[in-house]
């Protein structure tokens, strides 16, 4: 198999940059987020659907959207996130507010269709779980600025190293915040009921 | 059967070695549980509790289980990555309870093959300590909790 290789000097360096953008840019938001100004996290992605069709950002990010990219062979980590994320859009739409949630995996040699499809459904009726060629993954991925790579040495129970975050992306603004993973889903939903105040 | 005396011998053996285990290191399993996992899902996660009430450290060293492939993981997370690893043992220090929880340490079945872990289903495996030994548990698969909060 050949890994997606972002070397660990390559992270580090991200790491850097994050921080000094943090650090320069980061304009005070009034929905008391990590918003990063002026970063151009996010844009055009072609990736296959839960249905087996290409599908393109603009086809699947039709409302104020979470977006996490994992793999499903991760028992508990991928899970809990995008169990939180599915439980901020229960909790919005408890207020009446309607959000998308995405599923992106970075491990599409054994994240199938189909296998997406059961892992998102398990969450949220209406998880978008997105897989696609090694290529499509990995220019997803790039688009995001997010981080995976494949652990070498075993053939079949091999695990993935990957960033954790979740974005806020809007359909026609693009990104607009993320999350960590410490983030609770009331907030989640608070912050993105904030922004959705301020953008739409 | 008819116990003959070697047989005896060796179950007296036997009998005082799990006395002189028990005796060392007292270990306390509890809540032994999986989270059910989609038809399709290639892995599973274990978690529980493990008190060692004994005066000695213990370590968990090993698991067995009837999967393709059972081993002890650890997740650690850096700069928002995570990287979920195998490790080779796990310290029990003595007075201590140490937790397997989701995002951190857990036992990893892997190679479910179309046969998902199932709501009410049980797991039968033998932990394996480095001093206590052997010690069964059965695992209950449980729905995830949705509402979880971190
Ligand atoms: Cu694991």
């Amino acid at each position: 198999m050949k890994p997606v290789i972002f070397g660990t000097a390559t992270l580090a360096a991200a790491a850097a940059i994050g921080l000094y953008t943090w650090q320069t840019t980061t304009t005070p938001n009034p929905c008391g987020s990590t918003s990063v100004a002026g970063s151009a996290i996010g844009g055009p992605f072609e990736l296959v659907s839960e249905n087996g069709e290409t599908v393109t950002d603009a086809d699947v990010i039709t409302k104020p959207t979470l977006v996490y990219f994992g793999y499903t062979f991760c028992p508990d980590v991928c899970p809990l996130d995008s169990a939180r994320n599915a439980q901020a859009a229960y909790l919005l739409e408890e207020q009446g507010i309607d959000i998308g949630t995405i599923f992106i995996s970075v491990d599409p040699e054994r994240d199938t269709v189909e296998v997406v499809r059961d892992f998102t459904e398990n969450f949220h009726e209406d998880m978008i779980g997105l897989t696609g060629t090694p290529e499509q993954v990995r220019a997803a991925s790039l688009a995001y600025k997010t981080y995976y790579r494949v652990q070498e040495g075993d053939p079949e129970y091999y695990l993935v190293d990957h960033s954790t975050q979740t974005y806020l992306v809007f359909p026609e603004t693009g990104f607009a915040t993320f999350f960590r993973r410490d983030t609770t889903p009331e907030q989640i939903a608070e912050i993105t009921a904030c922004f959705m105040g301020e953008l739409t | 059967m008819k116990m003959n005396t070697k047989t005896l011998v060796i179950a007296a053996l036997l009998a005082s070695l799990s006395a002189t285990a028990q005796a060392e290191s007292t270990l306390t399993i509890e809540n032994p549980k999986a989270f059910a996992t989609p038809a399709t899902a290639m892995s599973g996660g274990g978690f529980m509790q493990i008190t060692n009430t004994g005066p000695t450290d213990d370590a968990l060293i090993g698991i067995q289980a009837d999967f393709p492939r059972v081993e002890l993981h650890t997740t650690e997370f850096t700069d928002g990555v995570a990287r979920m690893m195998h490790v080779d043992d796990i310290a029990i220090p003595a007075g201590e309870t140490v937790a397997l929880e989701p995002g951190g340490l857990h036992i990893m079945f892997m190679g479910l093959n179309g046969d998902p872990l199932e709501e009410g289903e049980t797991i039968p495996a033998t932990l394996i300590f480095k001093n206590a030994g052997e010690i069964a548990v059965t695992f209950d698969v449980v729905k995830r909790d949705m509402a979880h909060s971190h």
